[in-house]
């Protein structure tokens, strides 16, 4: 079983993917393991812009069944309508008419049961691709990517996961930002999170809403408070009211948030940044020692 | 009365910041925030709420033991892995997992299987000193964002028919998903908000094709414009391409925060500040947009 770590935060653009893609990199580096890289933030995935030297490894469509109503053998009686919760199926008996929209549908299946009249079939529809990238550190970097104009991010993040190589130690989801159903699809299954946050009013918020989701999951979290510097003290009452483990601290520095830019995290990297993720790893390589030795001693 | 909304695809570029800001610009408006499951505009608008509701979210299932034959018809037909076995043998559902579709509780021979809504989700109006507000809070983990963000639309669109507004201004949430796709469906104008980063040009670019999708108009504002200038050319050539008017290019500046910490719109906080022009800017140019576009 791999140890599995999500980075979260509720906020958007607080340094999810930067802090994903570093400890994926350092903890390659450091530990004589596998680490795995995963791109859960389906809608936009942004891991990719960081491995320039990455190797496309083959790709797979993900698809989504979707029913069709073959309107020759339809009654019209409208059962699959009443049964879909989703208000994605239309009948209109008086014109003759009844059609799935793709948009709405959930592949429930409740309204091929409903169907007394075997009207409905499956057809498959594309809603996004997995990738498999090969990455110079680490053991490759597996990418979801949303099909633009498919509302389905949560069941391709699901089947994201599945396709996630198990002979990794460690796997890094990367999580899409929010603290709705895509958020829980990824962090359900992890074993630690790491909680991105910023130390602003707004940063603040979000990692409330976010703390309050981790909480109803049952899940272990620590937090990162990025860009540090750049706003209030307001986080860190928060985070000692509430006892939350504060894992580090990512100073704001203009000239790291302009290697970001151009999509580089490892070069020309500033030392306090430096010091600091190091600092992050050598809290997550602790985690992950005791995560081993109480499996053993649970064996 | 023209629907305006704020995107960006990607988060924390400054969606909340530049939609308060043109609230505070804007004299006839309706304000509604889109970002349903991290909504901030609130924080800057301190909004006095006037009406409550519950908004009745996804179904979960919940099976009654007592009446549970063990046939297991439940867990076969669930497409969402979402019913397990518990550790008495009997099926149990997971409520993360569950997707509300109610097929279980159709198929169950024994009428054991009921479902409930969760009432975790609420919406408000609210009066702020810039006019109408609706927003709405999301329980954690709740399904069906997308629906909530066409409740607290719908609501917006009947007060400002109401009183006759001449915009709704939409703080939108990030991303291109169900959520987004509820926030673009039937709005006049994208304000497309993107900083540049090869992140936020990507995402920007995922979004342009989601709204040209819809066939609905962007306009461009490059935020954060000199963090890198050969990144905020590269997006401009991009928005020319795409005959997206660049309103503005504002620059990285740490008065945002200040700003945010005082509750106050970057217009309140310094007028004359250099984001306080290029916000005016922008606001100057959707109202003559949008005077040439008649709906």
């Amino acid at each position: 079983m791999s140890y599995k770590i999500a980075v979260a935060s509720g906020k958007g653009g607080t340094g999810k993917t930067t802090v994903a893609v570093s400890i994926y990199k350092l903890l390659a580096e450091s530990l004589n393991v596998k680490v795995g890289l995963v791109d859960c933030d389906v809608e936009e995935p942004n891991d990719i812009i960081f491995f320039p030297e990455a190797e496309n490894e083959g790709a797979e469509v993900v698809l989504q069944d979707i029913p069709n109503i073959d309107v020759e053998k339809c009654t019209f009686c409208r059962k699959c309508a009443e049964y879909c919760e989703f208000n994605a199926i239309v009948v209109l008996p008086s014109a003759r008419f009844a059609e799935v929209n793709s948009s709405l549908c959930h592949s429930c299946g409740a309204c091929l049961v409903a169907c007394e009249n075997n009207a409905i079939t499956e057809n498959k529809l594309p809603i996004g691709k997995v990738t498999d990238f090969r990455t110079k550190v680490g053991h490759g970097l597996l990418e979801g990517k949303l099909k633009v104009g498919s509302a389905m991010q949560t069941l391709l993040i699901k089947e994201l996961k599945k396709r996630v190589a198990d002979d990794c130690d460690i796997v890094i989801y990367d999580a899409p930002p929010g603290t709705s159903c895509s958020v829980v699809e990824t962090t359900i299954d992890a074993d630690y999170i790491l909680l991105v946050t910023e130390p602003t009013p707004f940063g603040l918020h979000d990692l409330k809403l976010t703390v309050a989701l981790m909480n109803e999951l049952g899940k272990d979290f620590g937090i990162i408070v990025n860009k540090a510097g750049l706003g209030n003290d307001e986080i860190y009452r928060y985070i000692n009211e509430n006892r939350i483990e504060l894992i580090g601290e990512i100073p704001f520095v203009s000239s790291f948030a302009s290697n970001y830019a151009q999509g580089n995290l490892t070069e020309n990297t500033p030392q306090e940044i430096t010091n600091s993720l190091n600092s992050i790893l050598s809290k997550l390589q602790l985690r992950i020692l005791v995560n081993e030795r109480d499996n053993h001693t649970q064996r | 009365m023209k629907e305006i909304t704020i995107l960006s695809g990607k988060g924390g570029t400054g969606k909340t910041t530049i939609t308060a800001a043109l609230a505070s610009l804007a004299n006839n408006a309706v304000l509604c925030d889109n970002d349903v499951d991290a909504a901030d505009l609130h924080l800057i608008l301190q909004p006095k709420i006037e009406e409550e509701h519950v908004y009745a979210g996804a179904w979960q299932a919940k099976i009654d033991s007592d009446k549970c034959i063990k046939c297991n018809v439940c867990i076969s037909n669930c497409r969402f892995d979402a019913i397990k076995l518990n550790q008495d043998n009997y099926p149990e559902v997971g409520p993360f997992q569950c997707e509300g579709c109610r097929l279980c509780e159709r198929i169950c021979p024994t009428g054991a299987i009921t479902s409930e809504q969760s009432k975790n989700n609420h919406w408000y109006v609210s009066s702020t000193r810039f006019g109408t507000m609706v927003q709405a809070k999301m329980g954690p983990g709740e399904e069906n964002s997308g629906k909530l963000v066409s409740t607290v639309r719908k609501k917006a669109k009947e007060i400002a028919q109401k009183i006759n507004a001449d915009f709704i201004i939409n703080d939108g949430p990030p991303g291109i998903g169900c959520s987004t796709i509820s926030a673009l469906s039937g709005t006049n104008l994208v304000v497309l908000v993107t900083e540049p980063s090869k992140s936020g040009f990507f995402d920007a670019k995922r979004l342009v094709e989601l709204a040209q999708s819809f066939g609905i108009p962007i306009m461009g504002v490059i935020n954060k414009s000199d963090i890198n200038l050969e990144m905020t050319q590269e997006i401009s050539h991009f928005f020319e391409s795409q005959n997206i008017p660049t309103l503005a290019k504002i620059p990285f500046n740490k008065d945002v925060v200040k700003a945010m910490i005082e509750a106050k719109t970057v217009v309140e906080y310094d007028k004359d500040s250099e984001i306080a022009r290029c916000i005016t800017d922008i606001w100057n140019k959707i109202q003559e947009k949008n005077i040439l576009v008649k709906s």
